[in-house]
């Protein structure tokens, strides 16, 4: 069935909130790409903001975002997709836990350390009583948000639902990852796919929609169709996306754009790549790790990307390496974790 | 729904017993299994009482044959597979999906690296992180038992693992999927046991659910997960079905980050919402499984709702938190089965420990273990932080 799109709010490492309709990408040179934050306060009570961890603050000020673009101030439902979960309270829970021996522990970071803080916070200052929902599977949780939005809204499609991806770096989750050599050396980002790749970007974000399975005159983007693979080889992860497209009447050539979720890891792009050099030999074929980083919610930026993109029906530079010159009806996200998290989501225009 | 939601298999481990019978003569002869802390060095080892699996990761993974992994994973690998097995079904020949719960994830083992790490960044073994995040338990899971289909992770605190089968029930429902294993599993944690301590909601004695006198809640671990099929799977193997899933809900108290409202509005919501969907009316409930924590705070605000919901024909209902102790992510799962257990042996459970009722709601729990009875439809609660409220029915099948 058709999700469509009333509303999205977006905190990445690009200027994806405020005034501009489009971005201009910002590149970095380190390894790090680090969310660009709104004045919260615009967004949220700041006697709430003072106790809210950054990550708190990024999924709430999102949400808010894509309600008010909605026009709605309450959902009827709050689905919410992190792979990572609230790293900073847990980190000081832990810290707090070995310095002080078990003893004289302050509770509120071990209160909002668990993975559904950032949707009960959501709820609670909106007062939503709702359906109420968090996924936290690595790079499948905003997949399985957007998952369950559609089995709700199948059930009660005039309802409407803010489902989101919400991921953040801290401190000592970057040294670990660090550790383990996965990073790219890039001087700048925004070259990720211009020369051999040899390690992601670390990336963050925060991306929320509000979904309604009735459309409305003004709705411009649907979500028609997605699904997972987990460890497929790449004989089912082919005949996988075949169906895909298949189930949803399409033909490759149907296909205006895709997004693909490269990340610089060498081995699995290399798959990647394979895979979408046989399937869409002549599709146009853009890119967003570069801007957005790697991290298990990065599908929430590229289907805020790819749903502008529709909007817009422009490509912001640095996607695509060579222009589009047709309408953009159909986009694809074709996004890969690690080479082990595969998955598709289908967007159309609907007019 | 369109069609039944069967219950084809259950397993289980916690403090009580490492499969559906051993938990069953633990129930059916009311052996608890709270007791101190023996499976790591704590300040609290001997102050605070937990129910512990009795076997430690060496020993799991040495009965189940796999590596030394998270516990979360090795708890839920065990009851898993147990599930898996007793319903004789082979995955392969289904879409098969994993939909798993947990709140702690790999935090025991990450617990340990963290000591060695912040005394110097570079320090503490890598491999000790690398099943850290929510989603790594259930992959353990998905790989132990092949399925290589739908795999999910929720965490929606200790209400998680009645998501975990709601999910399960409407991909079953709306055709994505044939079968679903879904459950949850929780392993004790440093810093679970720590959290609760600070919050000051953890009894030093053993805990007395729904108790005036309740003191607040032990901390468990363990996993339970059931399979649930569909009408064509049903039929095609020709399985023999106790029970289905009848309906769900899921809701919110927006109240308070960590506590319930006084009314219980999430849980009264949760409940009826439930109800609504079995297409049940309040005298048709034959059990219920309460949350019952253990807490000031939940037990008051649980008992609330069930008593404005019920009213004067409230049914047999104990939480059985009072043996396993609150095993938090796991716990939906855990007492999923317990439900499917009530239905199988047309029984229900006590509620240990209780004396005297809360004077506001005036509820008297089971009190012994009791068969022999007509056990139709059973309800489970779970609520957890975050407002989180989660109610599920499991019906007879020949109902």
């Amino acid at each position: 069935m058709a999700l469509y799109i009333k509303g999205m709010g977006n905190i990445s490492p690009q200027k994806t909130w405020g005034e501009e309709s489009l971005f201009k990408p910002v590149g970095y040179n380190e390894d790090r790409l680090k969310c660009i934050e709104p004045e919260y306060s615009q967004w949220i009570d700041p006697r709430q903001l003072r106790r809210m961890s950054r990550v708190i603050k990024m999924g709430v000020a999102a949400g808010s975002m894509a309600l008010k673009d909605a026009g709605i101030t309450v959902p009827q439902g709050i689905i919410t997709g992190t792979g990572y979960g609230c790293l900073d309270d847990t980190g000081i829970f832990l810290t707090k836990l070995v310095e002080n021996k078990e003893q004289a522990l302050n509770p509120t970071p071990f209160i909002q350390s668990t993975h559904n803080t950032i949707g009960s916070q959501i709820a609670l200052l909106l007062q939503c009583q709702d359906y109420n929902q968090t996924y936290a599977h690595d790079a499948f949780s905003f997949e399985s948000a957007l998952l369950d939005a559609m089995l709700q809204l199948n059930e009660t499609p005039e309802r409407k639902i803010l489902i989101g991806g919400v991921d953040e770096i801290t401190e000592a989750s970057h040294a670990i990852q660090k550790r383990f050599g996965i990073f790219n050396k890039s001087e700048n980002s925004l070259q990720l796919f211009n020369r051999p790749s040899e390690g992601i970007l670390n990336g963050e974000g925060s991306a929320f929609f509000v979904l309604s399975g009735e459309k409305s005159e003004t709705d411009k983007v649907s979500v028609e169709a997605l699904t997972t693979f987990y460890k497929p080889d790449e004989e089912s992860l082919v005949k996988g996306i075949q169906d895909f497209l298949k189930a949803s009447s399409l033909k490759s050539e149907d296909i205006d754009l895709i997004l693909l979720g490269k990340s610089g890891d060498q081995k699995s792009d290399e798959k990647v790549d394979r895979i979408s050099s046989s399937l869409f030999s002549s599709n146009a074929i853009g890119y967003f790790k570069q801007l957005c980083g790697e991290y298990p919610t990065a599908s929430a930026f590229a289907l805020w990307l790819g749903a502008r993109i529709i909007q817009e029906q422009t490509i912001p530079d640095g996607i695509v390496s060579k222009k589009v010159n047709k309408p953009l009806k159909n986009i694809l996200i074709y996004n890969q974790y690690f080479g082990t998290h595969h998955s598709l989501i289908l967007l159309h225009a609907c007019h | 729904m369109k069609g039944r939601i069967h219950v084809a298999g259950a397993g289980v481990i916690s403090a009580i017993g490492n499969s559906v019978s051993e938990t069953f003569e633990s129930l059916r002869h009311e052996r608890m299994g709270i007791g101190p802390i023996t499976l790591f060095d704590s300040v609290h080892k001997g102050v605070l009482p937990v129910g512990e699996v009795k076997h430690t990761n060496e020993r799991l993974s040495d009965h189940l044959k796999v590596k030394t992994v998270t516990r979360t994973a090795l708890l839920g690998i065990n009851a898993a597979r147990e599930a898996v097995k007793s319903s004789g079904l082979d995955l392969k020949r289904w879409r098969t999906g994993l939909i798993s719960a947990t709140t702690v994830g790999g935090m025991d083992l990450t617990e340990n690296f963290f000591h060695d790490f912040l005394s110097n960044s570079r320090h503490g073994k890598l491999r000790d992180v690398i099943h850290h995040a929510c989603g790594q338990s259930t992959e353990l899971i998905a790989d132990d038992l092949g399925i290589n289909g739908f795999v999910s992770t929720i965490n929606t605190a200790c209400s998680s693992s009645v998501n975990a089968i709601m999910l399960g029930s409407r991909m079953i429902d709306q055709g994505m999927l044939d079968v679903v294993v879904a459950g949850g599993t929780d392993a004790l944690t440093k810093f679970t046991i720590n959290g609760f301590n600070s919050l000051m909601i953890l009894d030093k004695n053993l805990c007395r659910p729904f108790d005036a006198n309740r003191n607040g809640l032990n901390l468990g671990e363990g996993a339970g997960f059931v399979v649930l099929v569909s009408d064509k799977v049903k039929q095609a193997e020709g399985l023999k079905i106790d029970c289905f899933v009848a309906g769900f809900a899921n809701t919110n108290d927006a109240f308070h980050q960590t506590a319930s409202s006084p009314e219980g509005r999430g849980s009264y919501g949760a409940m009826q919402q439930t109800l609504d969907m079995s297409g049940l009316k309040v005298e048709d409930i034959d059990y219920i499984n309460l949350h019952g924590t253990g807490t000031q705070n939940n037990d008051l605000s649980e008992g609330t709702a069930v008593k404005r919901l019920f009213g004067d024909k409230c049914p047999r209902l104990s939480s059985t938190k009072a043996f396993t102790g609150h095993t938090l992510g796991a716990s939906g799962g855990i007492e999923a089965v317990f439900s499917v257990l009530a239905i199988r042996e047309q029984c229900v459970f006590p509620n240990l420990r209780f004396e005297t009722a809360i004077p506001e709601v005036g509820i008297t729990p089971q009190l012994v273990f009791e068969n022999n009875l007509s056990v139709k439809h059973v309800m489970s609660n779970s609520f957890g932080f975050g407002g989180n409220c989660s109610s599920v029915v499991f019906s007879k099948s020949d109902f």
